[in-house]
């Protein structure tokens, strides 16, 4: 990931790219299947209440079921229709991508523009803490956060926060130490501005754009350190169904039937595909200057 | 001084690059005569197509290539469709080339001896007598300690000093042709005087053909005997040094003898330059080429100008050319 | 260069420091008695006293930190609560299999992504390259425990190609590759498309550049060019992100340990946090960040060392 987002004489905003970019995107084949598998998971989450059974219920006369009209993807070592259950994983798969990566947007975007506007000794505090916290191999960080605060979506979501904050302020404080040069931000100085109305008004507008490519295309890595977690126990609690958890128990019971492990693995690479085809693609669109390859 | 027959015969090439805006005229109707042993320049500004010359001779033309007519006789063979397998055996053999640029002209990651044996990849001889070959060009390029320095890298060379390993290796192989793309433009004055000499020199001693394309006058005034002036993707005019120095023939030879700025000897107010810029060579004007800049053009120039013999050895492409003798 | 490599070292350890300290201070502040839980719930709080006591517990966070380093550049690692044995032989005892997993994983990924990378450089634009560039998007975006779960799946239970469970006889080297085929898939998984879309950005940059274009109006093979000519320099950013790789496929060394029920560093610390075995965590979080900082640094000098021009400003 580079530091550098775009040249500092450019202001653009992202929502007049989006609009002009959408049709571009759909054209492209990867774009397509992103888009087409990320509409699956998001039809998946919504429409999760209505496939008739529940996804906490045991029926143990019906364990280990094949997939069959019944049940698309058979039944798990407890008799629960697992997709049913792979469907509201898909709420806890997209709840915690949205509601973390909405935490580390505001906390990077905020925390970054302090360390590259604010005073040296709190940059290199901030730079010093983003740098421990990134040397943390996140499952070491996931490991210790859990000890802590004990398994749960709160910890999974601090977890992910920790672990991609850093990144996304270090970005941002690149940028804004050197947009914190350019000409209109010295003449809005010389006019008298005060520092917030500078980030407000010149210097945030310019980062969101590009902040926000950035951080949609961590939205896989997100979906996998929840799955992840999950997987090793250290999300959230049975009975509630994490695509993680569901494929833990898939493990667990892997010789009795091989279903109930393909079902927890299957959202999770549609998810991660899906996300990332779509990323790919939007980033190639709208900013081709963070691609370093073509 | 007549034309010799021989080695490198150009004739009528045109080459056109297809771009998004639209087809690039980039040569058009090019033809130019080489003997054994002779040294030719050819003159012209960034955008006259002297690159595209050197990359259709040696067979590297880009993939964007559009229509390719003309033909490249090189020793009876021609280039323009060769394939790349038979175009190999030329190219860095029989034909060599040294760039512009001797700071990114060398691999940085491999010792100066490594890239000269390689290029003889395609000779029978040992490794050892490879290497006593290069020893024996760095030592002709006047290279100090050259068997200590095979094993050194790029980086511990200063410009001049890369450029002398170029030429070293281009004429390592002993090249009926030598083609040298603007070898001094990155030197400063000092540095030019000597590759010059060292050019002159070592023609003398191979006897190889050189194809000095530059655009620094005084350079070839003092290499070469025979010059072509190029002006957008055409030439304009081709005869003996002499010829072309003393009695230009075509207004834009003599504009651009007018501009060097050897030749200007009082203070000026302000340099001379030929106004206008460039044509545009997706739509190629109608007529002679350089009509629009020309101070010299009349109602004819509409007409595209023939190729005028003033004497023999001595052409320009230009309606008036007859008329135009130096006062 | 040493000067750089000094800097870069000493830089890396301070960062390894601060990371610790907030680690043991998080553990510090962790609710749940580590002596009951090792105790058991019928241990009398006196027992309970005792034990603390003899670990040190009872102190305030800041001195068992100290006391910690301290101890630490002695080479004392303290003892492991469940065993009683030095945490430094504990943890040494699994480094090897982490190792071995690590070392296979790259060691394939490699072999595979870098000719990937190559070839879709050399074939830029063609349908070979966007389909290696599909792939490669791909095998980032899959998540090494599904790879795991899956590859166990398929290959273990149901076809019974691999074995499933643990690392082999340790007499045995060819049983322990045998054990390593699938953890490996797993863990080098991601780094094959990685790889080839590094190797595939650098090629493309040195490939546009005038040596090249030198080399090949020498007429010099393609073949040539592309391995002796633009790959030896086109590899050398990829062996200092293979380093700093390291790091990160140690986490992906836990999942694979725990999926395939291997033994390791990873495994050894996830168990260790589950069971509160303080000093254990403590002795391999330290040893593990030790190792991922060796690895970026002899990365970073085996890249210095390719290029030349590093080299010489030695």
């Amino acid at each position: 990931m580079s530091d550098q987002l775009f040249d500092d004489t450019q202001s653009r905003s992202a929502g007049r790219f989006r609009d002009s970019a959408f049709g571009r995107i759909i054209r492209e084949p990867m774009g397509a299947l992103g888009i087409t598998l990320v509409a699956l998971i998001i039809l998946g989450a919504l429409f999760a209440g209505y496939t008739g059974y529940n996804p906490a219920k045991l029926a143990m006369r019906d364990r280990f079921l094949d997939p069959s009209l019944s049940h698309l993807l058979g039944t798990d070592h407890l008799g629960r229709d697992l997709f049913t259950r792979v469907l509201f994983g898909a709420r806890i798969a997209l709840g915690v991508a949205s509601i973390a990566t909405g935490i580390s947007f505001i906390g990077g975007l905020l925390l970054g523009m302090i360390a590259g506007y604010g005073p040296r000794w709190l940059d290199s505090l901030l730079l010093l803490f983003f740098d421990s916290l990134r040397s943390f191999p996140t499952v070491m960080l996931a490991l210790a956060l859990v000890t802590l605060t004990g398994p749960s979506l709160g910890t999974v979501i601090l977890v992910v926060v920790l672990a991609t904050l850093p990144g996304y302020a270090r970005v941002v404080r690149a940028q804004t130490m050197s947009l914190k040069t350019s000409e209109f931000v010295l003449s809005a100085r010389t006019l008298g501005a005060r520092p917030w109305r500078i980030l407000a008004v010149h210097i945030m507008p310019n980062l969101i754009g590009p902040l926000v490519i950035l951080v949609s295309m961590d939205i896989p890595v997100v979906i996998t350190i929840e799955a992840g977690m999950s997987f090793l126990g250290l999300g959230v609690r049975p009975p509630t169904p994490s695509w993680g958890s569901i494929l833990n128990d898939g493990y667990a019971f892997i010789r009795e039937s091989s279903w109930p492990a393909i079902a927890g693995g299957l959202p999770i690479i549609i998810a991660t595909l899906g996300f990332t085809f779509l990323g790919e693609t939007l980033r190639d669109h709208l900013d081709p200057r963070l691609r370093r390859d073509r | 001084m007549a034309e010799p027959q021989g080695l490198l015969e150009i004739d009528n090439l045109s080459v056109s690059f297809r771009t998004p805006r639209g087809d690039v005229q980039a040569l058009r109707s090019v033809s130019l005569k080489m003997g054994k042993g002779e040294i030719v320049g050819v003159i012209g500004e960034s955008g006259c197509g002297k690159s595209t010359l050197i990359n259709s001779t040696i067979g590297l033309l880009p993939s964007n290539t559009g229509a390719i007519s003309g033909h490249i006789r090189f020793a009876g063979n021609d280039i323009v469709g060769m394939l790349d397998r038979d175009l190999r055996r030329l190219r860095g053999e029989k034909i060599t080339t040294i760039f512009q640029d001797p700071m990114t002209a060398l691999n940085p990651v491999l010792s100066i001896g490594t890239q000269m044996i390689a290029i003889q990849y395609r000779r029978n001889s040992s490794p050892h007598e490879k290497r006593l070959r290069a020893v024996e060009f760095l030592e002709k390029v006047r290279m100090p300690d050259a068997e200590k320095r095979l094993g050194q890298y790029p980086h511990q060379f200063s410009g001049g000093m890369r450029q002398r390993i170029c030429i070293a290796m281009a004429l390592l192989t002993e090249p009926d042709l030598l083609i040298a793309d603007e070898p001094t433009t990155a030197l400063d004055a000092t540095l030019e005087v000597q590759v010059i000499r060292l050019l002159r020199e070592l023609q003398r001693d191979i006897g190889c053909s050189v194809l000095f394309v530059s655009h620094h006058l005084g350079a070839v005034a003092e290499l070469c005997e025979r010059v072509a002036i190029m002006y957008a993707g055409e030439v304009v005019e081709q005869g003996s040094v002499r010829d072309i120095f003393h009695d230009p023939r075509h207004p834009y030879t003599r504009k651009l003898l007018e501009c060097d700025p050897g030749r200007i000897l009082e203070p000026r107010p302000v340099l001379p330059s030929i106004e206008g810029e460039l044509p545009d060579l997706v739509h190629i004007p109608h007529g002679c080429i350089f009509r629009d800049r020309c101070p010299d053009r009349f109602e004819r120039c509409h007409e595209r100008p023939p190729v005028e013999v003033i004497k023999a050895g001595h052409r320009a492409a230009c309606h008036r050319a007859r008329e135009l003798a130096s006062p | 260069m040493l000067a750089y490599a000094l800097k870069r070292a000493g830089l890396a350890v301070i960062i390894t420091a601060i990371s610790l300290i907030l680690l043991i201070s998080m553990i510090q502040f962790i609710p749940g008695d580590p002596a009951a839980v090792l105790l058991g719930p019928l241990a009398s709080p006196e027992m309970r006293e005792l034990f603390k006591q003899q670990m040190g517990l009872d102190q305030p966070a800041i001195i068992q930190i100290v006391r910690f380093f301290g101890r630490v550049l002695t080479g004392d690692l303290g003892t492991d609560v469940l065993t009683n044995r030095s945490v430094l032989i504990t943890v040494i005892e699994q480094l090897p299999y982490t190792l071995a997993l690590i070392a296979t994983s790259i060691g394939w990924s490699a072999l595979l992504g870098i000719p990937l990378g190559c070839f879709a450089a050399v074939y830029r634009g063609s349908l070979a390259d966007r389909i290696v560039g599909v792939l490669s998007v791909s095998s980032i975006a899959l998540p090494s425990f599904v790879v795991a779960v899956y590859g166990l799946l398929l290959f273990s239970v149901r076809l019974g190609w691999f074995p499933t469970i643990g690392a082999g006889d340790t007499g045995d080297p060819l049983d322990q590759l045998y054990h390593l085929v699938l953890p490996s898939l797993a863990v080098g998984l991601g780094w094959v498309g990685y790889l080839a879309r590094m190797v595939r950005a650098s090629m493309l940059e040195v490939l546009s550049e005038n040596h090249i274009r030198m080399a090949r109006a020498f007429g010099l093979q393609e073949r040539t060019i592309t391995y002796q000519y633009a790959l030896k320099i086109a590899i050398i950013p990829t062996v200092v992100i293979l380093g700093m790789g390291v790091g990160n496929m140690i986490s992906s060394a836990v999942f694979a340990e725990i999926v395939f029920a291997r033994p390791g560093v990873g495994r050894l610390i996830f168990d260790a946090i589950s069971t509160r075995n303080y000093p254990v965590v403590m002795g391999a979080v330290m040893i593990t960040t030790g190792f991922y900082v060796l690895c970026t640094l002899v990365a970073d000098l085996i890249a210095a060392g390719l290029d030349p021009r590093v080299r010489s400003a030695l």
